[in-house]
């Protein structure tokens, strides 16, 4: 039997209503400071490494994003890969389990609306939310880039650093949609916080480590590579399986893919795959992108399966206190 | 189904697992008609509530709410219906009218028809000068009010209301019964439970009293009074003169006479004995002080149901509370 009318209804009011509510909250106001602090201080590090060191490098924008040489730990992305699940996450603990927790839920459901419309213009408010705040940071890099070299960014810079956007973005949603599961699953919000918070900080710092020692356990390195003083291809490969397993890893190779031209695999090269190639000569950017595809298809599932799960939860959720 | 009924439970039954919630209930709420649903917390009146706006699943049974299933047609359920659940809650950071502007826009509601809705609505409700103050420096009285502002504002057809004079002090409890009683004048339905017996009483036209998920008595306070209570009628009667007693005795229906105080006697009778009563203190030149009749309370006929039937009394704990 199909069920009246659309899931849709009411999907926009809400949305707009999470929106405005994000938008003028304290955490978003904290959330464009650390923007504009992140912004202004990994630009002028940038923009001093790039006026000593690489003046004639033709991707020269991106490294603002990108960074280079030694202040590699100082850069754009490096920070941008701790900020953005910390506002995801910042947005989305508390999504469901406040309206339990104010007794809002039982009378916004009586709405003629359906539960779909909550959740999902929800997740679309803060996403939106956070795409502001991204692309407000982005402008602001670029920006900045110019007012400090004064070289004017070059078509293929600016589709890298759009593409590199979007996918940033969709980072943002991966783990908006983590924080939105816990926050069905668990009633309290706080609770729902520092269990996302500590799955990120597994994912995004413990699981990397774990995933090398996990795969040498696995599939122990062969003595004879050793000699060679090579890695044991059964291990990398099983070890960058495992690490792929993280969003993080998947969102730093898309980001080594697009904002690194001569970036040509992600993971370990055969020599018969290099047979031809000039070394050092960047790529497209379709075939940039072609190269981490698979990555930013892993990205956009991992959102979809994590919201599907939160969904099916929220659906099955009796919505009294 | 017939034109004046509004709400028409059949066998309604939820089950948690092995637990069941409410079994095999049926009612009926008629066009105008105020309802309650009364009984101890845990009874299963929310979750009975909550099948009827399709809120949770319906494990058997049938309902129909103005027509419709609940469970296959939602939307228009919940378009003709006002909820206003147990301490309702509403967004501390948003006005009283951006609340209900919200409430207004998910209905669908356009900008002209919206803003008329609610301003009509608070004004209503009393909240017309707190409109456009936060939800957050509100009172749980102005809350419930802003409840039912809500539901004014939907222009619903029947109103729903789950304890809604809890907590509330008995001045914020009367203002709250006054606008319920509006909602009657105006041809709206009032479903409304509480567990607080003596407040709804006043309001109710019918009542069920639930216990441990069953619909133990229903129909009117008087009905009730007489069923449960037996020979219903108690009048009051303060008046002097000699050996008046023994004449109010003879009275036909009256079944026991006992002297409550000086000059004071109450008597028990199977109908309103008070005319005669009268009648006979005047014949005998007697001085008629007070003469009332006790309204059966619903308190005494839910302790007295339950102390008489013990098996079916509701059991403290054998399941979380509402």
């Amino acid at each position: 039997m199909r069920r009246e009318g659309s899931a849709f209804n009411g999907l926009g009011v809400v949305m707009l209503k999470e929106l405005a509510d994000h938008l003028t909250s304290i955490r978003f106001i904290i959330l464009e400071l650390i923007v504009m602090l992140i912004a202004v201080g990994t630009v002028y590090v940038a923009s001093q490494d790039i006026k000593q060191n690489v003046a004639e490098d033709p991707f020269l924008f991106l490294k603002f994003f990108a960074g280079s040489g030694e202040q590699q730990l100082l850069s754009f992305i490096t920070w941008l890969t701790l900020l953005v699940p910390l506002m995801a996450i910042g947005l989305g603990f508390d999504a469901v389990n406040s309206e339990h927790n104010r007794h809002t839920l039982s009378r916004i459901l009586s709405q003629p609306i359906y539960r779909d419309a909550l959740l999902f213009g929800k997740f679309l408010g803060a996403l939106m939310t956070l795409a502001i705040a991204l692309v407000v940071l982005w402008l602001l890099v670029i920006g900045l880039g110019l007012l400090f070299i004064g070289i004017p960014p070059g078509g293929d810079e600016i589709a890298r650093a759009f593409v590199f956007l979007l996918v940033t973005v969709v980072y943002a949603g991966v783990w908006l949609a983590l924080a939105m599961l816990f926050s069905v699953l668990f009633r309290s919000a706080a609770t729902a916080a520092l269990v996302t918070l500590g799955l990120w900080l597994f994912l995004a710092f413990v699981w990397p480590i774990l995933s090398s020692v996990l795969a040498v356990v696995i599939v122990p390195p062969d003595p004879r590579y050793a000699a060679l003083g090579l890695q044991t291809p059964g291990t990398v490969v099983l070890q960058q399986f495992l690490a792929r397993l993280s969003p993080s890893t998947l969102f730093g190779e898309i980001v080594l893919a697009i904002l690194d031209p001569t970036t040509r695999a992600l993971g370990p090269i055969y020599l018969s795959q290099l047979q031809g190639a000039v070394l050092g000569s960047p790529l497209p950017l379709g075939a940039s992108v072609l190269i981490a595809w698979p990555q930013i298809v892993g990205l956009i599932a991992t959102t979809i399966i994590l919201f599907v799960i939160g969904y099916v939860v929220f659906q099955r959720q009796e919505v009294r206190a | 189904m017939s034109g004046d009924t509004v709400i028409e439970a059949k066998g309604l039954t939820k089950t948690y697992g092995q637990a069941v919630a409410v079994d095999h209930i049926s009612f009926s709420v008629g066009r105008g008609e105020i309802f309650g649903l009364l009984g101890p917390n845990g009874a299963g009146k929310t979750t009975t509530i909550l099948m009827l706006l399709g809120l949770t699943d319906i494990s058997a049974g049938e309902v129909t709410v103005l027509g419709f299933n609940p469970a296959r047609e939602p939307l228009s359920v919940k378009r003709r219906v006002g909820y206003m659940p147990d301490t309702v809650g509403f967004y501390d950071q948003l006005t009283a009218a951006d609340n209900l502007r919200y409430t207004a826009r998910l209905i669908g509601f356009r900008l002209n028809e919206r803003e008329k809705r609610v301003g009509e609505a608070l004004e209503r409700v009393g909240l017309a000068d707190s409109a456009n103050h936060y939800v957050g420096t509100f009172s749980r009285g102005m809350r419930q009010r802003l409840g039912l502002a809500e539901i004014l504002m939907k222009g619903a057809q029947i109103a729903i209301l789950d304890e809604p004079t809890s907590g509330l002090d008995p001045h914020a409890t009367s203002e709250l019964l006054g606008i319920i009683r509006r909602f009657k004048a105006e041809g709206v339905s009032v479903l409304l439970s509480s567990h607080l017996l003596e407040r709804v009483q006043s309001v109710c036209d019918r009542v069920a009293l639930f216990s441990a998920g069953h619909i133990a008595l229903m129909g009117t306070v008087s009905e009730l009074g007489r069923e449960v209570l037996g020979a219903g009628y108690v009048v009051d009667i303060e008046a002097d003169g000699a050996g008046l007693a023994e004449r109010l005795a003879l009275i036909p229906g009256v079944s026991g006479v006992e002297p409550t105080g000086i000059g004071k006697l109450r008597l028990h009778a199977d109908r309103d004995v008070r005319p005669e009563a009268a009648a006979e203190v005047v014949a005998m030149h007697g001085r008629l002080k007070y003469l009332g009749v006790q309204e059966p309370s619903l308190e005494a006929i839910y302790n007295h149901y339950f102390e008489t039937k013990p098996d079916e009394a509701p059991k403290e704990g054998a399941r979380h509370a509402a």
